[in-house]
């Protein structure tokens, strides 16, 4: 632990005591480790706070909360089982579909290219002033120029593009724009990020930003950093986005939740991901 | 379901009797028949019930898989090179379907 608060302590001594019994299966978060995928390519996981985070010392990728098995899962492409939703958002990049009988391909070419650092500026405002998740420029291209259907939120074929989306970007810096006509809906994210919700009356700060480190359930808290997302939750056997995952989370305080998809949720997105700039986008994570 | 699309690993080099390390994976649900449907209807069991691995003809690996097996089974295991060759990989789907996936290999 490079940041050990007081409070923590007791939590320490209590792991310790759990260590006795369970030969050493409890510890606390590595902080110091470092990940590298496939032993070439290093990705920040460690990041300097700056004024949009005055209550964290550093900011921290979830990666470093997980256990050592866990991480090891997403430090080789291999082993890391979102892998195989990239392979189907390349297939169904080059699928065409709709009736206009386009693929996405036809228009934006090698995603290496043309979507490189496009997840690190997500969710951005679009032309007209509204702010979009990945998710609604997809959905957009679908229905205005393809002709096709749109996907659902949390649907196969909308994780498998986000994950292949997203990897185009991987090792980039977060980088949304929060100033100009961001700033409204930045503001709307801070507020319900501190904002009290459901019956245990938790908001998101309480764990995030007050109890990182600390236990919960067999688990740890992290920061509640977004920039491993779209991630290959092991308990789902499958991808999580990340309103998915926000409305876990606020079912979890015993709330009536947003809707994925929802302009709150959208708007929370915004905030949470500049709270992790400087953090790199890690393409596809893989936590339990 | 996507289409199954086994994924192969094996070491780059190795020489003559050496044992190598193996890994697979392969996409599938792995439908345990345990859980149900909105309607409250059994979902049928649809899992890979046995992989195996052969090199020139041998069997390397042949393992039973139980519905307790999570999606997208992972294997890993070492086999023995004694010359260049070429790894057969064999899964069985409950629904009679046969994915297989050739991996030559050279030994130095």
């Amino acid at each position: 632990m490079q940041h050990l608060k007081p409070a923590r302590t007791l939590a320490l001594a209590s792991a310790c005591v759990a260590a006795l019994w369970t030969g050493a299966a409890f510890a606390d978060p590595d902080l110091s480790a470092e990940l590298v995928i496939d032993g070439e390519l290093h990705i920040t996981t460690r990041a300097p706070s700056d004024d949009i985070t005055p209550n964290l010392p550093e900011r921290y990728s979830g990666w470093l909360f997980r256990s050592a098995e866990t991480r090891d899962l997403q430090a080789d492409d291999f082993e890391n089982p979102a892998m195989l939703a990239v392979e189907d958002g390349a297939d169904l990049w080059e699928t065409a579909d709709g009736s206009n009988g386009q693929s996405c391909m036809d228009c934006h070419g090698d995603a290496a290219e043309s979507m490189a650092g496009v997840r690190a500026r997500m969710p951005h405002v679009n032309d007209a002033g509204v702010l979009w998740s990945m998710e609604d420029y997809v959905n957009n291209c679908r229905t205005e120029r393809m002709g096709a259907e749109a996907w659902r939120w949390s649907g196969d074929e909308m994780t498998s593009m986000t994950s292949f989306i997203s990897m185009q970007s991987r090792g980039m810096p977060v980088a949304v724009q929060i100033d100009g006509p961001a700033e409204p809906y930045w503001e709307q994210g801070r507020d319900m990020y501190y904002t009290r919700y459901g019956q245990l009356e938790l908001s998101c700060a309480s764990c995030h930003e007050e109890s990182w480190g600390l236990n919960i359930r067999a688990d740890h808290l992290s920061q509640g950093q977004i920039s491993g997302f779209p991630t290959y939750r092991l308990k789902n056997a499958g991808i999580v986005s990340m309103h998915n995952r926000f409305r876990g989370c606020i079912r979890d305080t015993r709330a009536e939740t947003f809707a994925e998809g929802s302009d709150e949720f959208r708007a929370l997105e915004l905030y949470v991901a500049s709270r992790g700039m400087g953090l790199a986008i890690e393409g596809v994570s893989v936590r339990p | 379901m996507t289409d199954v699309r086994p994924r192969i690993r094996l070491p780059r080099s190795a020489s003559a009797g050496d044992s190598i390390v193996v890994k697979t994976l392969v996409n599938h649900d792995m439908e345990s028949g345990q859980r149900r449907n909105s309607a409250g209807e059994t979902i049928p069991r649809q899992i890979i019930n046995r992989f195996t691995c052969e090199f020139n003809g041998t069997m390397v690996i042949d393992v039973a898989l139980e519905p307790a097996i999570s999606a997208n089974p992972y294997m890993e295991f070492e086999a023995l090179v004694p010359e260049s060759g070429e790894f057969l990989f064999t899964w069985y789907d409950d629904n009679g379907e046969v994915y297989t996936a050739t991996e030559a290999f050279e030994v130095s």
